[in-house]
């Protein structure tokens, strides 16, 4: 490279130094890149409300009964997210997490004699078979996704009908039955927690460590040093509250591994980066050389994978399945909370913690308007609300971002 | 490959040229968007190519580049016929192409958009951002591009220049053999112009094969070696930049006759 390199690679670091966190905000806001801000700050704002008007809403009792009625809508708004960074969408993950269910059920009977780990593994499976199905012919043959997934919205609950005959299938296997109902004792919490911030520490920490071993700037050190502080510490506090009731819910870190693997996977390999390039502009991702039916097809196996494996949450909190399995609200919740989490329906811009958030949201104000004692209506509406501002502010970055380019 | 360290002048004493294009043929539907098409440009030259809208310029580049199977035709690399099913092939044989669309995805950033589908990864295809990031600083720095504030922001809040820039760096960025710019200088102010055909010029002086496809005369007449002319997806001609004039191309733009398969070698001078 010619010698004109070092100064301008000293102008480019200067720039981003004095930049604090308000210029970042900004720069963000312009960009139309808030990602989980305009959530994060609604959560704090809908659990202040509610532990001042409603009794037993701030409890360790009820933090833990949060967690396991989110469990299964967050695991499915994970793989929504996936779908929407394509600017697809994927309405079947309802009943194919009901079709999960079936099958975790029809395998654990005792007559089987199947393990319940195997039973579940091979339900994961079937779900993700599914969904590679259904994205092979979005991907390969060209139908919208729209139509194919809405198709599978209507096959996958007629399976489950005909599958059931007597109605429901009552669950007896404690090991498919503790994904939702198994609290760790004390210790083994806090061993958790050290776990995964140790986890968190080291990967974020070994992404700063190779930019300064390659001479690249840091840039928001005091970003970078808030991560590793509060990550961990939310971490500890978790637990402590989980602690002071039964215990950490295994469904807890059931939806903290599924966000940190599939973070890793977004944002971290290749097959990550190619999704975000699909969803941005699939003419670019296609001339750089990115397989994009490949990568369509993928994304629709994690959002089938990750749908069977809500699926068998939801079995195991009922400890059965039913006619009812994988309907009512759940799909629309699940999609609702990626959006609401932050994840734009537009393509290519979204991260997979926005369906922890998302969720989050929808729980906290379902549980909070029943502790109040509220009805299902009023829940509804203001959920409702909730989804529509979270598009339209999508929607009005979305032209701040057009604009701010020219 | 078998690039060997000639000079441009044996290169084109001994008349292999980098990349040749034979008699390609393509059509869309019942649009005829190139006849039988001659092409060739050897390394450390400026072939320009230019014509009217809808002559087959980008339709020509496309089939290059592995985005449009050709109908009929032969591409040779160094003399050797290739076959380009996709932009893989194209990559593997040094081509690297600039679209005047830019083909950037806007939601990534100027690196992520650098390293599109070629990304520094390790083993279990994790991304190194640090060296991505390093590589695409000098890459910029090389290329004096100074206007983009942080090579982390978003392209799309970059201007239009500050795009072109970048795309034209994420050619440069892969030491390909072959260059080739759609309309590079369309959306750019004077200075920007000035740089991007600065650059071209320092391209086939570092011994690329540079292709420029331009509207703009001015622009061709300033940077190019040799100037081929397509009107209604046929050849009209190829020209020596020093002994033609801007009325001769405009002429065989507007009202060339097509040379037919009459071969480039003859119809260069």
């Amino acid at each position: 490279m010619t010698s004109s390199a070092p100064s301008v690679a000293a102008d480019a670091t200067d720039e981003a130094v004095p930049e604090g966190i308000w210029g970042r905000i900004s720069r963000e806001f312009r960009s139309g890149n808030l990602g989980s801000l305009p959530v994060a700050a609604a959560l704090v704002v809908i659990v202040i409300i509610f532990s001042q008007t409603a009794q037993n809403f701030f409890t360790a009792v009820n933090f833990n009964n949060l967690i396991t009625q989110l469990a299964g809508t967050c695991l499915l708004a994970y793989g929504v997210v996936f779908v929407l960074l394509l600017g697809e969408i994927d309405l079947s993950i309802g009943y194919v997490s009901g079709v999960a269910g079936v099958i975790v059920a029809e395998l654990q009977l005792p007559g089987r004699g199947v393990p319940g780990l195997i039973c579940i593994v091979l339900a994961v499976v079937g779900g993700a078979l599914i969904g590679a199905f259904q994205g092979s012919i979005v991907a390969l043959v060209g139908v919208p996704s729209f139509v194919v997934t809405i198709a599978g919205f209507e096959i996958w609950q007629g399976v489950i009908l005909k599958s059931i005959p007597q109605g429901v299938i009552v669950i007896q296997n404690n090991t498919i039955n503790n994904m939702d109902g198994y609290f760790f004792s004390d210790a083994a919490g806090w061993i958790i927690a050290a776990v995964v911030s140790a986890i968190y520490v080291l990967s974020v920490g070994s992404g700063a460590f190779s930019q300064v071993r390659h001479g690249v700037a840091i840039r928001n050190r005091a970003l970078l040093a808030a991560k590793l502080l509060v990550v961990p510490a939310a971490s500890f506090l978790i637990v402590y509250i989980c602690n002071k009731d039964r215990g950490l819910p295994f469904p807890l870190l059931l939806i903290v591994a599924a966000l940190l693997i599939l973070t890793f996977l977004a944002k971290r390999t290749t097959f990550g980066r190619h999704v975000y390039a699909v969803g941005g502009n699939a003419e670019a991702a296609r001339r750089a050389g990115i397989n994009v039916a490949r990568i369509r097809i993928l994304v629709f196996t994690i959002s089938g994978a990750m749908s069977a494996l809500g699926g068998v949450v939801l079995a195991a909190r009922l400890n059965s399945v039913d006619l009812n399995a994988g309907g009512g609200t759940l799909l629309i919740d699940a999609i609702s909370a990626a959006v609401i989490g932050g994840t734009s329906l537009f393509g290519g811009r979204g991260e997979v913690r926005n369906g922890l958030f998302g969720a989050l949201v929808i729980a906290t104000i379902a549980n909070g308007l029943n502790t109040i004692g509220y009805t299902s209506g009023i829940i509804f509406i203001v959920t409702g609300a909730i989804l529509l501002m979270a598009v339209t502010l999508d929607t009005v970055l979305r032209r701040i971002q057009a604009r701010s380019g020219r | 490959m078998t690039a060997t360290a000639e000079t441009t002048s044996e290169r084109r004493a001994t008349g292999t040229p980098a990349l040749e294009v034979r008699g390609l043929s393509k059509h869309f539907g019942s649009v005829q968007a190139l006849t039988e098409v001659d092409f060739e440009v050897y390394d450390g030259e400026v072939m320009a190519l230019v014509g009217d809208n809808g002559a087959g310029k980008s339709t020509l580049v496309k089939c290059i580049a592995g985005i449009h199977p050709a109908d009929g035709g032969q591409v040779l690399s160094d003399g050797e016929p290739v076959d380009i099913h996709g932009p893989k092939d194209a990559v593997r044989l040094g081509i690297e192409i600039v679209y005047q669309d830019l083909a950037l995805c806007d939601n990534l950033d100027v690196v992520q958009n650098m390293y599109l589908g070629r990304e520094a990864h390790d083993r279990i295809h994790r991304l190194n951002e640090a060296e991505m990031e390093k590589k695409t600083t000098e890459t910029m720095a090389s290329l004096s591009v100074t206007t983009i504030r942080s090579i982390r922001q978003t392209v799309a809040t970059l201007s239009g220049g500050q795009r072109q820039s970048v795309a034209v760096a994420r050619a440069v960025h892969w030491n390909s053999r072959i260059v080739i710019l759609d309309e590079p200088t369309a959306a750019l102010g004077v200075a920007q112009t000035r740089q991007v055909l600065d650059l071209v010029a320092r391209l086939a002086q570092q011994g690329l094969a540079v292709v420029l496809i331009s509207h703009n005369l001015h622009d061709v007449f300033e940077v190019a070696t040799r100037i081929t002319v397509l009107r209604l997806g046929r050849n009209v001609g190829v020209y020596e930049r020093e002994k033609t004039t801007q009325q001769e191309v405009v002429s065989a733009i507007t009202a060339g006759v097509p040379t037919k398969v009459a071969g480039i070698a003859e119809t260069s001078a």
